[in-house]
């Protein structure tokens, strides 16, 4: 039983395509199924006269520079979709085999809309701050998540994309805070971590980093870390990056439990993000570092210890080297949320410690970025990677220079010391961290504890490392928190 | 949300480190050739960026660009159409005076002062505008655009386009030809006889072709079945003036005028290879004024020049002209005129590029880049490079060697100054004493300073909108 045909017959103005051109979107349309015949071309006389052999005349009066689609089908539905067909098929873009591309793509969104995929895509933006707004903008407009390296964005430039991107319903990871793992591939500064069922939001990279490790050394692995940028919590950005990070990962069949991983919050976001992480159907644990909680590690372990997982005895390497009667803390560390674990594990035990991002104002050291001298007397604690003293370098996990600097300067002080660092290995950071460091321990001949953030499997390799750090005479240890109460029992001890 | 679906894409711009790891891991990376932009206060450029009115705003500008037609409904004279009183001549590009005017703008508003009559010598027309008494005003305040140093005075002929969809008009003068014409600067016996044969038999004959014709001619289609016949529109008009020939001679025969006349006209147009362009530049002309006065929008609506500076306008920042000095165009020169005889850049004819064909399409006309001086590979990465200073691809505006891609269409300011490059403008030459006519024809870009100066003006409305 045959249906009666149904009929398309239309003729539209301001569009022009060649015969041969229009003879292909016949031919292709003709070929579906339920399609009885086709016909899209200029409206001259001569096609006009072969359409209304076909039965299919226009009953308007055409002109030869309108198209005529003419289609006959078994059915409605057919014919709908063959004219959808035919209308997909004059705007599709035939994409010539033709010379290579010469022409530099200037722009993420040059870039973006460069793209043959459908699948997930992001950017990932490192240009100076100042002009990472535009490229993060292109992202956020082509509809695609974006992990904004640099630092130096300003804080309204930062809300405004983040509420962009809210909108849009993508993602925002940074600015200044260098770290992701998305379906295991790792972006910026990250390990090599297995994957598995915990998803880390983290407004702080070397704090995910820390986390990360850790929980990779206990059998654990990550479904994703996403960090939100340094200032995610505080007031002016009011955690936007965060609640849109815990709701990815809430509707993310791979996680099955969050951890929150931040330098200490401000208190009005960390209640509202208290109470959104409530609402959500998976498990929300925080690790956000604060005099009463100041241990990443511990965070770890209460975690694990939810998962029924033994916590591991965390990898370390000892030395025997001491310190002078009289020593101070000096901390040297890459990562700020590390910098920050020390000094508030160290100052219940050590009193008033100095740092250019100090635990109070009062304690602060004005660093002169074009020559930094960090060399004041007493217990400091330098973050190397503040924005102040990354204008102009690379990253202190890139480029060693000042730190070693520091280090010579402390021990040609006559100053007795014990040196507290952090060496954080993986993606994006130096390649062999030991290899100047290492001389540079000896050279100084002073008693050095290095938390050493990494795993086996990073490409600098956790064992590796240790070995020469510990070979070079330092106390080596995989956890930050661990490093800094082994400073200060050496200090203890010498007191 | 995509991003948690699968290992993504990576597409970076910034330091290579990041993306060499990702390569490590074998990841899918791209990575886009970033530069500090070309001009443009951090600020400025961040505050266009975020503008939440701004993606809309272009949007509605590319749809209204887009959407525009174009129908040739009437020739009438300028005094009709446009109200021009005696005494008033319309002019190429952003606003200027006789003591600003170059060479062939200076020679141009002569012979229009000779051949309406008010002076009887060159003399008296340069006493006459030099003192004032004749009155200039810019084309582009009037609906209308013209070639060249556009001048058009009351008896000169109009083409009057009209857009089907919106009712809004256009118009332009009619094309002389080439050579020594009153456009390039030139007024001469000859060129003043040809204008008066214009006004007498060309404008007439036209008008009662045009007015008898059962359908107007739709001149978008014509520049858009152009563009995939070796034409780019501004530069190369060859094949749109055949189909112009074509599709007016019928109607043009059975005009009641001598037979010798019509001849004449046949002739005239037959013979005029840039007969078109005084059609597609009112074209491109209605589109971007279509997109005026579209609040937030970065796009261009103008590009335009008096043969002294360069003017812009952007549909963000309504009439406001920003302007820098013309840059002298590079390119071949006809007969043993040299380098030293053009004039700097000069005509609204830059319309075309604003609509986004001309230079911008050079890719679709081969034929006319080594009259321009480049290469066919040169003219396929012009193109491809003003895909990133444009906000849209026009579908009915297709490049055949492109895979009949459409043309990139609207000039996106912010994008001009991100990417450091600017607008491409295939061009004629005038010479730059005044008398001489066509020196050349090739490639010229805008001044820088056009679109700093639209940069931080939208930049200011952004912040005063916020």
């Amino acid at each position: 039983m045959t249906a009666a045909p149904v009929r398309h017959v239309s003729l539209r103005s301001g569009v022009y395509a060649d015969s041969v051109r229009l003879m292909q979107v016949s031919r292709d349309v003709g070929a579906r199924e339920g399609v009885t015949a086709v016909l899209v071309a200029m409206a001259t006389p001569l096609n006009l006269e072969l359409a209304a052999g076909m039965g299919l005349a226009p009953d308007e009066t055409a002109s030869g520079d309108q198209l005529l689609v003419a289609v006959t089908a078994e059915d409605d539905d057919a014919l709908a979709a063959a004219v959808a067909a035919v209308d997909a098929a004059l705007a599709a873009r035939e994409r010539a085999a033709g010379p290579a591309q010469t022409v530099p793509l200037r722009t993420i969104g040059a870039g973006l809309s460069a793209l043959d995929t459908d699948g997930p895509a992001l950017a990932v933006v490192s240009v100076p701050g100042p002009y990472a707004v535009a490229e993060a903008a292109d992202a956020i407009a082509a509809g695609r998540s974006v992990l904004v390296f640099s630092d130096g964005v300003p804080v309204e430039s930062e809300v405004a994309l983040k509420r962009a991107a809210h909108d849009a319903g993508v993602l925002v990871m940074g600015p200044d805070c260098g770290t992701a793992i998305v379906s295991g591939l790792a972006l910026g500064f990250a390990n090599v971590v297995r994957r598995g069922p915990v998803g880390l939001v983290a407004a702080s990279g070397t704090g995910a980093q820390q986390v990360s490790c850790l929980l990779d050394t206990a059998g654990v692995g990550v479904s994703h870390v996403l960090g939100v940028g340094g200032r995610d919590l505080s007031e002016a950005v009011g955690g936007l990056a965060t609640l849109d990070a815990l709701a990815l990962l809430d509707a993310d069949p791979a996680t099955e439990r969050v951890l929150l991983v931040s330098k200490p919050p401000a208190p009005s976001v960390a209640s509202a993000v208290a109470e959104a992480a409530a609402e959500l159907s998976v498990p929300v644990r925080s690790a956000a570092l604060s005099p009463a909680t100041p241990d990443l590690t511990a965070a770890v372990e209460g975690l694990l210890a939810e998962m029924g997982v033994a916590v591991p005895e965390w990898p370390s390497r000892t030395s025997t080297r001491t310190a002078a009667p009289g020593a101070v803390l000096k901390g040297f560390y890459a990562g700020g949320t590390l910098a920050d674990e020390a000094m508030l594990l160290a100052a219940p035990v050590l009193g008033d410690i100095r740092s250019n991002t100090p635990l109070r104002p009062e304690l602060g050291l004005v660093v002169d970025p074009s020559a930094p001298d960090l060399s004041a007397r007493g217990h400091v604690v330098v973050d190397f990677g503040d924005d102040a003293l990354t204008v102009g370098r690379a990253h202190p996990m890139i480029d060693p220079t000042l730190r070693l600097e520091a280090l010579a300067r402390v021990a040609a002080s006559g100053e007795p010391a014990v040196v507290l660092m952090d060496v954080v290995l993986g993606h994006g950071a130096d390649p062999d961290p030991a290899a100047t460091l290492a001389p540079a321990l000896r050279a100084a001949g002073l008693p050095a504890v290095v938390a050493l953030v990494g795993t086996e499997a990073d490409p600098q390799g956790w064992s590796r490392q240790a070995d020469a750090l510990a070979a070079a005479g330092a106390h080596v240890f995989a956890s930050n928190a661990q490093a800094t109460r082994h400073a200060l029992d050496l200090l203890g001890a010498a007191r | 949300m995509r991003l948690l679906s699968g290992t993504p894409t990576v597409v970076a711009a910034g330091v290579d480190v990041f993306s060499a790891a990702l390569r490590a891991q074998g990841a899918d990376v791209h990575d886009v050739d970033w530069r500090p932009p070309g001009f443009g206060e951090p600020a400025d450029l961040a505050a266009l960026a975020l503008d939440r009115r701004r993606a809309a705003a272009n949007r509605t500008a590319v749809e209204r660009v887009m959407a525009a037609g174009s129908h040739l409904v009437d020739v009438r004279p300028a005094r009709d159409v446009l109200g021009l009183p005696d005494r008033t001549l319309l002019h190429a590009g952003p606003p200027i005076g006789w003591a600003d005017a170059s060479g062939p703008l200076r020679g141009a508003l002569i012979g229009a002062c000779l051949f309406e009559g008010w002076a009887s010598t060159v003399e008296e027309a340069e006493r006459l505008l030099a003192a004032g008494e004749i009155a200039l005003d810019p084309c582009h305040h009037h609906r209308t655009v013209g070639p060249m140093a556009g001048v058009t005075s009351p008896s000169m002929w109009m083409y009057c386009l009209e857009d089907p969809v919106t009712g809004g008009q256009a118009f332009c003068n009619l094309n002389e030809g080439l050579g020594k014409v009153l456009r390039m600067g030139a007024y001469d016996d000859e060129v003043l006889t040809r204008l008066a044969w214009m006004r007498d038999v060309l404008g007439p004959v036209l008008q009662a072709a045009v007015r008898s014709m059962a359908e107007p001619l739709d001149v978008k289609a014509v520049l858009a079945q152009m563009l995939q016949m070796g034409d780019e529109g501004h530069n190369r008009n060859r094949a749109g003036s055949l189909m112009t020939l074509r599709e007016l001679s019928p109607a043009i025969v059975e005009v009641d005028a001598p037979s010798s006349d019509v001849a004449a006209v046949l002739r005239f147009i037959g013979g005029n290879e840039h007969f078109f362009l005084n059609l597609g530049m009112p074209t491109a002309k209605l589109a971007m004024d279509a997109a005026r006065d579209v609040p937030g929008s970065t796009m261009v609506t103008v590009m335009s020049r008096n043969g002294t500076e360069f003017g812009i306008r952007t549909a963000g920042t309504g009439d406001r002209w920003f302007t820098g000095p013309a840059n002298t165009p590079v390119g071949l020169f006809l007969g043993d005129y040299g380098p030293d005889d053009a004039n700097p850049d000069i005509g609204d004819s830059a319309i075309m590029e604003t609509y986004g064909v001309g230079g911008f399409t050079m890719a679709a006309a081969p034929a006319i880049v080594r009259f321009v001086g480049g290469t066919v590979p040169d003219a396929l990465a012009t193109t491809e490079r003003m895909y990133q200073l444009t906000l849209a691809e026009n579908p009915a505006m297709q490049v055949p060697i492109l895979g009949f891609r459409g043309s990139p269409t609207g000039i996106d300011v912010l994008a001009v100054a991100r990417t450091g490059w600017l607008p491409q403008i295939n061009t004629g030459m005038a010479g730059r004493v005044a008398g001489t006519g066509q020196v050349g024809a090739g490639l010229v870009q805008p001044p820088r300073e056009c679109f700093e100066q639209a940069l931080a003006a939208l930049a200011a409305e952004t912040r005063a909108a916020a």
